[in-house]
Formats: structure tokens, C-alpha cells, sequence
């Protein structure tokens, strides 16, 4: 099997995350539930991987980030925290439903801003001086494209407004300094690029930012208090946490510092447009997004004339065992801006495990079915 | 019946400060451990840190990052 739906679940870890998953589970009670020892070891594992994900996030604080079930989860806090029905949001055309969907459900007032033919958005947004926030991706799931979050942040905050980033495509292996570029809420998942289990995520909050609970219960702390402790993280985590998960991306995260994020960037990069070399010239074939970016996501999505998208990828797999993603990818209003909604598109997404052997082969499988 | 003694009580707001505590401790060779918060004393967090007068006078200096710091005999 060949795995090139990396953009949807990594399924291939560094070695350390299964052993401390399947650890985890011998070792580790309830964090900030009690003062014995598997209590505790899950309490200062839960913080250990708060301060390695702001060490990799450009955050000061730990306690800024709280853990959440994934990026979709984070973003609907965020969305319930920062919009009302009378707000005005600023949101993009190359969103995936995660946000989408929470902004629609809000019944604020949206002003979607346009991608064009290459799914790239124009960076000159207008914001109003009503504008409440900004919701925008780091990355397009479906094209790769990278946000020049710093320009975004830098209109936002000249317009009062919030900046809220969605990172699920880019936290892990393309650099993220969130205090420094001034994001204001930052959501990103562990099951993509951090490479950690599926069911890990967080949502990191700026100083300042008195963030409301999304949902209450157990605390572990201010017991008789009728209301969620106000503080984070604890505001946003009630229940107990996936220290499972969380021990899998403690270690996922290790991984990823001792490799080096631009290091993983390089070589995901680097089989990204291998790809891109021994397919571009395929009759037929479309590729969409800014292919010739110097950065962008490790991202290929394509089309090739006369053989539905559908097909394409079950092709892909019932005859070479290669693993992609077909259809919608969650983001219809770039679907519209590139086209291909009524079609949909393949998706082919790398990780640092993938090898050049497979890319080849890839590229080889794309050749044959083009020929059929 | 044990004896009891007299201990400095460290509490924190919430988990985080207890574990951050917990961490500076341990990097600085500071002696004590996490306890369940006594039920004498009222404080954010569910967990306290326990260390003896001696080893609180010693340390005094190098301690920050608490709710608040108690004496009580246990």
C-alpha cells in the first residue's frame, strides 16, 4: 500500500507515538483529577505537551493552549466565542466546512472573500470598522495555497478586528509563530501534520482574550463553583482529556523537534514537486492551485480529461494500492472557484515518511490509467 | 499516632501552575512533592505542594508562580 491521503490522517507515525499510546494506557490516570502517582503522570504529560506545542507555535505560555477533539472542534469554540448573529465576519472562498459550516450556523453577516482560477485569494482584504474577525486558513486542504498570515493579521488589527486561523493543514511542517504574527485564536489539529493520534487537537487563545466555555462540566479544580473555571485552559476543557492521544503526540511533537519543521517542510516539499515533475506533462491532466510556489502545502489535487474523479481514485487503489482522496474535500467554495464542483478532484497528499519509490510509482499509476 | 508536623502549603489556581510548579521544583533541586489540597485551605487547584519549614526557608527566595503559600500541621 501506498498512502498519499496525508491531508486527511497521517497513518504513518514516528515509532515513539505507538509505544506511548499503548504505554499510556498502563500508565496514566485522570490529569488534574488526583495527587497519586498515574494521576500525576497524566498531569504533567498533558502540560509537558502544552509547552512543546508552544515551543513549536511561537507561544510563551502553555496554559494559553487547550487541548480539544481536533480542529473542527477548536474552530466551533472559536466561532461560538467570537461571533454573534449581529457580527460581521470576514471569511474566505478557500475555507473547508470546519469553519464554513460554524459561521453559517452563527447567522452573522459573511463576506466571503473570492479565490481565483489558481485558488489563491487576494491579500488586499477591506475590513471594516465593524468588522468583528477574520477567519481564514494557514492552508487551502484542497490546493496547498499558504496564507500570508502576517499581512492578514496586520489589516485585521488595524481594523480592531480578530484574526482566527485555522491550521489544520500546516501545524507541523510549515513554521507558525502565532504570538509573533499576531494571531488571535489559533485552531489546528494532532492527526495531520503533528502526527500524533487522531482525536488531539487544540485551540490556542491570546492573552487577553477572556474566552467563554463551549461546553461545562468536570474540572478537577473549583469544584463547588456552579460555573467552568474562567481560566485557560481550563475554560475550554471540561471533561477528561485523550491523555492517550495526548501521549501519542507528546511524542509525535519530540519527533518533530528533533527532525525540524523546516526539515520535514523540505522533504515533503521536495516529494510534492517530484510529483508535480513526472505528472505535469500527462495529456489531459489539470492540476490545480499555485503549483510553482516556493511554499506551500504539501498538497497535489488534480483532475485528468475523461476519467471521472471518482473512478481516478478507486483506480488508484483496487489497481495499485495507492491510497487518495476523491470527491468535495469538505471545501465547496473553492470547489466553485477552481471548477470542479461538479466533478470534484484527487487529492494526492504527502508526509516525511513517504518515500521517492513511492512518488514513481504514483506518478507511473497516473500515466497508465491516462492511457486506458 | 503520628506525629504531626508542621509543613509550608504551595497552592495554585489551576493545574497548569501546579504542574509548571512541579517542573521548576525538580529543575532546581527544590524538595517537596504534590499532595491533595488539604481540606483546611481553600485554593483553585486540587493539588498543593508540601515542603518542610527547613526546606521552605532555604528555597524561599526561588519560589514564584503559586496562589498561595500556608502553614499547617499534618
Amino acid at each position: 500500500m501506498i498512502y498519499f491521503d496525508n491531508a486527511a490522517t497521517t497513518i504513518h507515525k514516528p515509532e515513539g507515538v505507538k509505544k506511548a499510546v499503548y504505554d499510556s494506557l498502563d500508565t496514566m490516570g485522570n490529569p488534574s483529577r488526583g495527587a497519586h502517582e498515574p494521576s500525576l503522570r497524566a498531569s504533567r504529560l498533558v502540560y509537558d505537551t502544552r509547552e512543546k506545542l508552544a515551543a513549536l507555535l511561537g507561544i510563551n505560555d502553555p496554559s494559553r493552549i487547550a487541548f480539544t477533539l481536533n480542529a473542527t472542534d477548536a474552530l466551533n469554540i472559536a466561532v461560538n466565542f467570537v461571533v454573534s448573529s449581529t457580527d460581521s465576519i470576514i471569511t474566505t472562498e478557500c475555507e473547508h466546512n470546519s469553519v464554513l459550516r460554524p459561521l453559517y450556523k452563527s447567522g452573522a453577516e459573511l463576506t466571503v472573500i473570492r479565490a481565483d482560477k489558481l485558488g489563491s485569494i487576494d491579500h488586499d482584504i477591506e475590513i471594516k470598522n465593524n468588522t468583528r474577525a477574520v477567519f481564514i486558513n494557514h492552508a487551502s486542504n484542497v490546493t496547498g495555497n499558504i496564507t500570508d498570515l502576517k499581512k492578514i493579521s496586520d489589516l485585521a488589527h488595524r481594523n480592531n478586528a480578530l484574526l482566527v486561523v485555522d491550521a489544520a493543514q500546516t501545524a507541523g511542517v510549515i513554521d507558525i509563530k502565532a504570538e509573533e504574527t499576531g494571531i488571535d485564536i489559533l485552531c489546528f489539529t494532532g492527526h495531520k501534520s503533528l502526527m500524533g493520534p487522531q482525536g488531539t487537537g487544540g485551540i490556542y487563545v491570546r492573552k487577553d482574550i477572556d474566552i467563554k466555555p463551549f461546553r461545562v462540566g468536570g474540572s478537577g479544580i473549583h469544584s463547588f463553583d456552579r460555573e467552568q473555571p474562567p481560566h485557560m485552559p481550563d475554560v475550554l476543557e471540561a471533561g477528561t482529556l485523550n491523555c492517550h492521544g495526548i501521549a501519542g503526540l507528546n511524542a509525535a511533537l519530540d519527533f518533530i523537534a528533533e527532525t525540524g519543521t523546516e526539515n520535514i517542510f523540505a522533504r515533503e516539499k521536495a516529494l510534492a514537486d517530484r510529483f508535480i515533475s513526472g505528472i505535469r506533462d500527462i495529456k489531459g491532466i489539470r492540476l490545480y492551485g499555485d503549483i510553482n510556489a516556493e511554499k506551500r502545502a504539501p498538497i497535489v489535487t488534480l483532475n485528468i480529461d475523461g476519467i471521472s474523479s471518482d473512478v481516478l481514485c478507486d483506480r488508484l487503489w483496487t489497481d495499485y494500492g495507492i491510497c487518495t482522496r476523491a470527491g468535495a474535500h469538505c471545501a465547496p467554495l473553492m470547489h466553485r472557484a477552481l471548477g470542479t464542483d461538479k466533478t470534484g478532484a484527487v487529492r494526492f497528499s504527502f508526509s516525511y515518511f513517504n518515500t521517492e519509490e513511492e512518488i514513481d510509482k504514483g506518478i507511473n499509476a497516473l500515466r497508465e490509467l491516462s492511457e486506458q | 499516632m503520628r506525629e504531626k508536623k508542621l509543613y509550608y502549603i504551595v497552592t495554585f489556581s489551576h493545574t497548569a501552575e501546579a504542574m509548571a510548579f512541579e517542573k521548576k521544583c525538580i529543575s532546581e533541586n527544590i524538595s517537596g512533592r504534590l499532595i491533595p489540597l488539604p481540606v483546611e485551605i481553600s485554593a483553585g487547584c486540587g493539588l498543593a505542594w508540601r515542603m518542610t519549614k527547613e526546606e521552605y526557608e532555604k528555597y524561599s527566595e526561588a519560589i514564584t508562580g503559586f496562589e498561595g503559600i500556608y502553614t499547617l500541621k499534618m
